[in-house]
């Protein structure tokens, strides 16, 4: 057998011994997620199975983060269609307001997403779970009211593009760098349909929440998935978020890959995607003068602990420039409360910034940070496409954290190498 | 089965924030996504497009999010069938999910240009140019997918497959 990581885990679902890419296989799902964008229309579709409850109570999460807390009438509509369903159909994975966090940075963190899994969700970011050895890809609403009927889903087997790390980050280097700078190189459609598998020597350098940005973005470069081997990092990670055992697969020792990347991390710059696509990738070296007027610091990509470290380290004892609005967005309710006990909350609000309660808001153009006509963000999220903030006139640039804390200080996409710390 | 329009052109990387910007997803009323289909491209489209029409884009159509809004919105806007060079895979998997019928076919995305009227024969997947009598053949839907579209759509399929 020569078979990639991902396809291990997609024949385990199979219950077949091999699978090849390009083979169409139905599969058995360990978890089936939506939000209270694309619920709405899966509930919608549920309806039409005509049968009274989901596959199973406790592999379905629904967690109404986008548009909440609720920004508008519409969208209060939306997510009390969701609670109702959650209650009627007892689901035990109900995130409400109070415990609901970014579902990417929510589900792993509530132990919800285990090595070895199978996961579809009904959100493209859903492959950020690779971080953890899991199978996991976004899909969308028919395909998530299937799952939560039937509990499978069907799946085309994809090739994989591999990527040889080696090396370690230079300061102020993180894992959205690394992933820019691989969109950049490979284009958005690069890896359309395939998996990105990382391997090499260089994984081990890499936190848990650099391998969590890294696979959230794999959807960027067009992959189904985005995974990373199950190493000590990641089993530190299980222990002390996930009840079940790790189930650890691995590639094939001689497992086909459509091509393979070598990536040395010490020769990755701080890297900005500028308008209108992921993929229009410049280091920090070559952005030139940029005037800004938005930062945001959160995210599904970015809006982890180690993100607000980073920031906050960044912003400890300065002012942002009084024309960026600096909006911080911590992910989860245990972030949002361990940033407060580690002080950074304080660092952001005596800089200049606003805290906000965890939503995806601006990153999507929802709300908590819209754009007007010829503004310009940096952003630590995952997408720049025309009106993705806001006005269909305004720019965002993508960047870590400490691209966009340093440029909050300055008011132009400033590289964090020139700040002096305090 | 065949359809015949007008074809709409779009280019590269049409992604499905402009396909339907997220500010309008607070609903999941078909009708009213419809109504601003590809406004932050094309803000004529909803008021030129007659059912039947025909969209035709290049390489990676519908990019970025996982909402099913997106080909909601183009099939409800009347849009018969998309021609694409490449699809995005979600965008891909969601269209065949609630069946809006998809081409890939970058011979017939190259020779199509908005205004053109093209017919799709879907039995067979020949496109043809009406306006410039040209004709392509699109590579037909694997047998999986075509029991799918048989079913009319993915519930259909799977209440008979799976759940009987």
């Amino acid at each position: 057998m020569s078979m990639t990581m991902s396809q291990k885990i997609l024949a385990a679902h199979a219950q077949v011994d091999e699978v090849r890419s390009g083979q169409l296989i139905m599969a058995d799902l360990d978890l089936v997620l939506g939000n209270d964008i694309t619920a709405p229309v899966a509930i919608k579709e549920f309806a039409k199975f005509g049968v009274d409850s989901v596959f199973d109570p406790s592999k379905v999460a629904l967690v109404p983060d986008h548009f909440t807390p609720n920004k508008d009438i519409k969208a209060a509509q939306q997510c009390k269609m969701m609670r109702e369903f959650a209650a009627e159909k007892e689901i035990e994975n109900y995130f409400e307001i109070g415990q609901m966090g970014i579902e990417h940075a929510l589900l792993p963190e509530q132990g919800l997403v285990n090595s070895g899994d199978l996961i579809i969700g009904a959100d493209s970011h859903t492959c950020t779970y690779g971080a953890l050895g899991a199978f996991s890809t976004g899909v969308g609403s028919t395909d998530m009211a299937a799952g939560m009927a039937t509990g499978k889903a069907w799946f085309k087997v994809p090739s994989a593009l591999r990527f040889h790390l080696t090396g370690k980050f230079s300061p102020w280097v993180s894992g959205k760098d690394l992933i820019l700078h691989i969109i950049g190189m490979i284009g958005v459609d690069g890896a359309l349909y395939k998996s990105m598998e990382f391997t090499g020597p260089g994984v081990s350098s890499l936190s848990i929440d650099d391998r969590f940005t890294v696979c959230n973005m794999a959807i960027e470069a067009g992959a189904k998935n985005g995974i990373f081997p199950v190493d000590d990092t990641a089993l530190a990670y299980l222990a002390e978020h996930c009840k079940r055992t790790p189930i650890v697969q691995k590639a094939d020792d001689d497992a086909m890959y459509d091509a393979t990347y070598e990536i040395d991390l010490s020769t990755i710059r701080p890297t900005v995607s500028f308008p209108h696509l992921p993929d229009n990738t410049r280091t920090i070296d070559e952005v030139g003068e940029v005037k800004i007027d938005q930062v945001v610091i959160g995210s599904c990509t970015n809006g982890r602990i180690s993100d607000l470290r980073v920031a906050a380290k960044i912003l400890d004892g300065k002012k942002v420039n009084p024309q960026v609005r600096t909006i911080v967005f911590p992910a989860t309710q245990e972030i949002y409360l361990q940033a407060m006990e580690e002080g950074l909350l304080k660092i952001f609000v005596k800089a200049g910034a606003v805290v906000s309660t965890p939503t995806c808001g601006p990153c999507l153009g929802g709300h908590m940070g819209i754009l007007a006509e010829g503004e310009r963000a940096v952003a630590t999220t995952n997408r720049n496409f025309v009106g993705r903030m806001g006005h269909v006139g305004s720019e965002v640039y993508l960047a870590s954290p400490a691209v966009a804390a340093a440029s909050a200080l300055t008011g132009f996409i400033t590289n964090p190498e020139t700040i002096e710390e305090k | 089965m065949k359809a015949q329009g007008t074809a709409f052109r779009y280019g590269d990387n049409v992604d499905t924030d402009v396909i339907i910007p997220a500010r309008y997803l607070n609903t999941s009323d078909p009708k009213e996504l419809a109504n601003h289909c590809m406004e932050d491209i094309d803000a004529t489209f909803i008021q030129k497009v007659k059912q039947g029409d025909i969209m035709v884009a290049d390489k990676n159509f519908g990019c970025g999010s996982s909402r099913e809004h997106a080909p909601l919105a183009i099939k409800t806007a009347g849009i018969s069938c998309v021609i694409a060079a490449s699809f995005a895979r979600i965008f891909y998997r969601n269209s065949i999910n609630i069946g809006l019928p998809i081409l890939e076919c970058p011979e017939a995305a190259a020779g199509i240009s908005a205004g053109d009227t093209i017919s799709v024969e879907f039995s067979t997947g020949i496109i043809t140019n009406e306006t410039t009598k040209k004709s392509w053949s699109a590579e037909p839907f694997p047998p999986f997918i075509q029991k799918m579209i048989h079913a009319d759509g993915l519930i259909n399929y799977l209440k008979k497959e799976v759940l009987a």
